[in-house]
């Protein structure tokens, strides 16, 4: 509310002009202002928001002659790939996609079946030892990753996975977070639906799969495009356990390419950095909203 | 429940006799217990293997003198803490921890209310707004702190382009000692304040609409009903983004590592990226463990007051 204030303060000199066009309604001088000023603010936050990102994209398209340019060129003469040639030619960026591709839908896939799984253990399977399960889950959650670094990496290193797939996966598979939401999401389930089931004689394995996670489809989307966002973009993990370049992720690739090309060599490095955030702007764009209310249902839960 | 079908034949045979409802029961609850070991197993024994056992590994590590990769190590036991509290990187560490804590913190609660007031008003083109800001975070923090850095260059960037133009010179970002944190600071911001933003928008369109026109009948004014009665029914919501922001705040590692690696002269080093540097670049393993239960013990008084405070709302509720 401030904010709006000040912008109404600022703009105030012009107030008799919009006053004269709109002369019959004594309060809209006012909100006609405080609206300008709010458009005001929120075209400069839009920018602010966006610049960086399209700055990045005409950056990877120009030569060191349009980068070091003063002054400042905005527009690349012409939109070429020479810099994501560069890339490739620095370091295996095919590769690291692919590797990226593949750790983070394996990586996402588990985690919502491992979650779902044990989600529907905890709320509909009848034995003494649920509540125990559904603590070890919920303390978990608090517990920050960054913090097992050490020990983690000392036993992937021990079990000879350094540089290996599935020691870039394994560490991080097991899903609080997930579990947890869809435990809220089931405890919400009509009862009688699944009651019906077992009438039927659905084992439990075919009422998870026929009848929950049907009814479940909303929350499924929300953590699985949570945990995709989260395996694409996480790098402390993998840069720890990889330094071949045949298993490296884009985050690690990146940090690699910066290392090998110079601090500043911009657009190469911006070309690389539109590799690594294209795909995850594409998904937001696309999914916004399931997203959103995935991270939302987070935070309102959690 | 198949058990139960299952073993009715059985039960039908020799009917009634107490012993044999409790055998079909025993035999159900056998059934389910290996359904629930083989559906929660997997999840359980992965939480134990990789977030448990590395919890206590790393109190137990602390108090050794090990080297990372070292097949050697010795049980000095306090000494890595006391090294810890007397080591002159110390203070500067957990300044420099602080400051990026109260700075992001605070920084993306202010913001990301303003910008939460600024989308719940019916403006024409919240729609994009809401996107743009919320996009920076779904962003790699590798990516993001690259694509900002570029934008930072103290000669060829937009930035100091942008200074330039109302005639400032461009600090020396990457090599000053405030300028590098204030850096960091103000990427964290941009990639944080969106998520902020949609929190605090969700919030407030949870309060009623007649909460505000009661206030206003009643003759306050904007700003008053915003002090009065917006604001305190953010209360829970602030608090949320509070905890959550501190720890994400003090955990953060990829801005740092793309855009500083922990410098100039170790004035962006905070306490989680000084662990980092300890187990991964010095060696010192078990000095780092210590870093990382101070970090945690840390993390766990703000989770512990999350809590409390918690339990406390659900009594007035």
């Amino acid at each position: 509310m401030s904010t709006t204030t000040t912008a109404q303060r600022t703009r105030a000199p012009q107030a008799p002009e919009t006053a004269q066009t709109r002369p019959n309604h004594r309060r809209r001088p006012f909100r006609a202002h405080l609206d300008a000023g709010l458009y005001l603010i929120m075209v400069a936050s839009i920018l602010v928001m966006a610049v960086p990102l399209i700055w990045m994209f005409l950056a990877s398209f120009k030569d060191n002659g349009e980068i070091y340019s003063v002054p400042l060129q905005w527009l690349p003469d012409q939109f070429a790939f020479f810099n994501y040639e560069q890339v490739a030619t620095s370091i295996p960026i095919g590769r690291m996609f692919l590797n990226s591709l593949g750790i983070t839908i394996a990586g996402a896939g588990l985690k919502v079946f491992l979650g779902l799984c044990c989600a529907y253990a905890v709320v509909f399977i009848d034995v003494p030892l649920r509540k125990a399960v559904f603590v070890v889950v919920l303390f978990a959650l608090l517990i920050p990753g960054q913090i097992t670094i050490i020990p983690n990496y000392s036993l992937i290193a021990n079990l000879g996975w350094l540089n290996t797939y599935q020691g870039i996966l394994v560490p991080g598979l097991a899903s609080a977070f997930g579990t947890f939401l869809f435990r809220q999401h089931f405890l919400s389930l009509p009862i009688s639906v699944l009651e019906a089931a077992q009438m039927d004689g659905a084992n439990h394995w075919r009422r998870l799969w026929r009848f929950v996670v049907p009814m479940s489809v909303p929350t499924i989307a929300a953590v699985g495009l949570i945990s995709l966002v989260n395996e694409w973009n996480d790098y402390l993990w993998p840069m720890l356990v990889t330094d071949n370049t045949d298993t490296m992720t884009l985050p690690v690739g990146l940090t690699l390419l910066q290392s090998l090309d110079g601090m500043q060599a911009w657009g190469v490095l911006m070309a690389a950095t539109v590799v690594v955030t294209l795909p995850m702007l594409l998904i937001f764009l696309i999914l916004q909203r399931r997203l959103v209310a995935g991270l939302t249902a987070g935070a309102v839960t959690g | 429940m198949t058990a139960q079908v299952s073993a009715a034949p059985q039960a039908t045979s020799r009917p009634g006799t107490p012993n044999d409802r409790r055998r079909v029961i025993n035999r159900r609850r056998m059934r389910n217990l290996g359904i629930f070991a083989l559906l929660a197993g997997p999840n359980v024994l992965l939480l134990l293997v990789f977030v448990y056992r590395p919890l206590l590994l790393s109190f137990y590590y602390s108090l050794l003198q090990w080297n990372m990769g070292s097949p050697v190590a010795r049980f000095v036991g306090l000494q890595n803490y006391v090294r810890w509290f007397t080591d002159p990187d110390t203070p500067q560490i957990m300044a420099t921890t602080a400051i990026f804590a109260v700075a992001t913190v605070g920084g993306a609660l202010v913001l990301g209310l303003a910008m939460a007031l600024l989308l719940n008003r019916k403006l024409w083109g919240r729609g994009v707004a809401r996107t743009v800001a919320f996009a920076p975070y779904v962003l790699s923090g590798i990516a993001v702190g690259m694509l900002w850095l570029y934008i930072f260059d103290p000669r060829y960037g937009l930035l100091s382009t942008l200074l330039g133009a109302i005639g400032v010179d461009s600090p020396q970002w990457y090599t000053a000692s405030p300028w590098a944190l204030i850096m960091i600071i103000i990427v964290y911001l941009w990639k944080h304040i969106g998520y902020v933003a949609l929190i605090y928008l969700a919030g407030l369109q949870g309060i009623p609409q007649d909460l505000r026109d009661a206030a206003s009948l009643d003759g306050a004014t904007k700003l008053r009903t915003f002090g009065s009665v917006v604001l305190p029914l953010l209360g829970p919501v602030t608090f949320f983004l509070l905890i959550t922001t501190i720890l994400s705040s003090l955990q953060s590692f990829d801005l740092i590592k793309a855009m500083t690696d922990g410098g100039p002269l170790g004035s962006t080093t905070t306490l989680m990226y000084q662990i980092y540097v300890e187990g991964f670049q010095t060696g010192r393993a078990g000095y780092a463990s210590a870093s990382a239960t101070i970090l945690f013990i840390i993390l766990l008084v703000i989770t512990a007051v999350q809590l409390k405070y918690m339990e406390k709302k659900v009594h007035y509720a």
